[in-house]
């Protein structure tokens, strides 16, 4: 492992000038950045220690919805009644993610980072555009099962791998973020990337930032809401593909819809067309699939991973059934 | 017993700064309630720092990635791998390892537990599983969920066979002694919510209610386990 400088920030001022010397990285829980350090994919000069931070609890906000701060563990959040009870979706995507003593050091600024799990990016041994710019990308003819099938560019097929975000995605979330210049948000779905041409970076946040905070937005339907995570084994693995939904039904009608696939793109894919197609559908098997159809016609999978086309298809479709039960 | 060097591979980089050698930082970690002022190397994980700095070998290393779960110890009272911690990062936090489990009273219930049912081969995951166990009580007595629970918005934690083994799925075992591992912790469950004595070891457990947690009619074992 590469040495590094470490200290302890004593505030998140103090913090963002530390960041601003490029070669600086904050850290969190470090389930994912000390994993990448041993793998040497990470190579700080300086690592600047946020956990004593404080970035605030969990609130609820006027709106009905929620702010949380980044330092806010996994766990913590997922235990959380008020998101137990407004957000099922929230709670259910993090029990699902990794293990109970990972989701205990894991924050909620760290998770939003998390790297892809694309085995290329993870072997310094490897060729990887998002690791070594340039470099080429072996996923594409290689081992792509757990890869993107949706906004895929020629240089990246990595995913995003988190679960997290793909719930937060579907609710629309704002990502609040503070820098030497003052603070700024992002729409979940703004601060997201896809790869392009550009594969090293996964999100807009600027460099030298930090996260402090993550707000829901209230959603009046958001407690008629699951989570779905098809994986290789039963507990503590990364989704295949995962379905994050929220379904408003009136008199057999869908008022409204939220829904977002994870373990199939670059970035928390919200499943715009699939929504539109929805509203004011009768709830039915033939809206649900002709929904998930649309949001699939532009899938470009692999050879390797073109089943999770069909596995999204049928997860969405059997996710959108649950929601409706009772009303079909 | 100071090791560090060779745990770490020395690196070009290292070499570059080899003159001064890897920065390091002087700590006080507090483990099993002793404190103990160290010299870190800043790469040094607060596993590494147990074993070879400690002596405490009770913690043992499987991956080293997060991916197994022997290295388990509690943080302040809550179950982290301490493979992934950052032994600079630990300082001012209460850890405790099995080897601060018993005390003179006798062994810890859930170490106790896992004799009684013999849940073990090989026992190089034991540790892990006990820390974890400790740990994962402590959740279900807080009321915490699992991806095992029906219904999220509803209070209240009933252990049973699935909820174990979800609770528990961060924790390997080789040697496939889940069938063992799960009574056991559902023992230590049963006696954990008449006596506060699963806590009465580590500082800084969090304050949890005693009575939310009970034991299910235990199914018949129909699940896989959770490897
Ligand atoms: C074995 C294993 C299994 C896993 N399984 C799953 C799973 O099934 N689902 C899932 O979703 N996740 C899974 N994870 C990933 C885990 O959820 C993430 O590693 C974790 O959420 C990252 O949070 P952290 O606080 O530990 O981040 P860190 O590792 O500390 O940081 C991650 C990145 O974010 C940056 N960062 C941290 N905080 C901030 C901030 N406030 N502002 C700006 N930058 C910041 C860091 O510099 C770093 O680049 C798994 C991890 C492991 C090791
Ligand atoms: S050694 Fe820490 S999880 Fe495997
Ligand atoms: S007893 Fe051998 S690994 Fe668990």
């Amino acid at each position: 492992m590469k040495t590094f400088e470490y200290e302890r920030a004593t505030s998140v001022r103090s913090a963002l000038t530390s960041l601003g010397t490029p070669g600086t990285k904050p850290l969190a829980g470090g389930t994912n950045l000390v994993d990448l350090l041993k793998l040497g994919v990470e190579r700080p000069d300086l690592l600047v220690d946020i956990n004593r931070l404080d970035f605030g609890g969990i609130e609820p906000t006027d709106d009905g919805g929620l702010l949380i701060g980044a330092g806010v563990r996994n766990s913590d959040l997922a235990a959380d009644l008020l998101v137990r009870t407004r957000f099922p979706l929230l709670a259910k995507a993090l029990l699902s993610a990794a293990s109970g003593q990972l989701r205990n050091m894991a924050s909620t600024g760290g998770n939003l980072l998390q790297r892809t799990r694309c085995t290329y990016f993870m072997d310094t041994t490897k060729p990887c555009n998002k690791r070594d710019p340039g470099s080429g990308c072996p996923a594409i003819p290689g081992a792509s099962r757990e890869l993107g099938i949706l906004g895929v560019s020629n240089d990246c097929i990595a995913t995003h791998p988190g679960d997290m975000a793909v719930a937060l995605t579907a609710l629309g979330a704002i990502i609040h973020v503070d820098t030497l210049d003052g603070p700024t948000s992002f729409e979940i779905g703004e601060f997201y990337r896809l790869p392009g041409a550009d594969p090293t970076r996964d999100t807009n946040l600027p460099a030298g930032a930090l996260i402090t905070a993550v707000e829901i937005p209230g959603l009046p339907f958001g407690a008629v809401s699951t989570y779905r995570k098809a994986r290789d084994r039963a507990s503590y693995a990364f989704g295949l593909v995962t379905v994050a939904a929220a379904l408003d039904v009136e008199d057999g009608i869908v008022r409204d819809v939220r829904i977002a696939l994870g373990g199939v793109s670059h970035k928390p894919w919200r499943a715009s067309i699939a929504e539109e197609s929805l509203r004011g559908k009768l709830v039915t098997a033939r809206s649900f699939e002709a929904a998930a159809d649309a949001e699939l016609a532009a899938a470009t999978p692999t050879e390797q991973n073109a089943f999770k086309v069909a596995l999204a298809k049928r997860m969405l479709v059997g996710t959108l059934h649950e929601l409706a039960g009772g009303h079909e | 017993m100071e090791h560090a060097v060779d745990v770490l591979p020395t690196t070009d980089e290292s070499a570059a700064t080899a003159s001064a050698g890897p920065p390091t930082t002087r700590v006080t970690l507090d483990v099993n309630g002793s404190e103990h002022p160290l010299d870190i190397d800043n790469r040094m994980s607060l596993l590494d720092a147990l074993r070879e700095k400690l002596a405490l070998t009770g913690s043992k290393k499987g991956c080293d990635h997060g991916q197994c779960g022997a290295c388990t110890v509690l943080i302040d009272g809550r179950r982290a791998n301490s493979c992934l911690t950052l032994a600079v990062s630990a300082e001012g936090s209460a850890i405790t390892t099995v080897e601060g489990l018993a005390d003179d009273e006798g062994l810890h219930p859930v170490q106790q537990a896992f004799l009684d049912r013999d849940a073990y081969q090989c026992g190089y995951c034991t540790p892990g599983q006990i820390c974890s166990a400790i740990g994962m009580l402590r959740e279900a007595r807080a009321g915490w969920p699992s991806h095992a629970t029906h219904d999220v918005a509803l209070d209240g934690v009933v252990l049973d066979d699935d909820e174990v083994r979800e609770r528990m799925s961060g924790n390997l075992c080789r040697c496939g002694a889940y069938v063992n591992i799960v009574p056991a912790v559902l023992d230590a469950a049963e006696g954990s919510a008449m006596r506060d004595a699963a806590d009465s070891h580590a500082a800084h457990a969090p304050d949890v209610p005693d009575a939310s947690v009970t034991r299910g009619t235990t199914a018949p074992d129909t699940t896989a386990a959770t490897r």
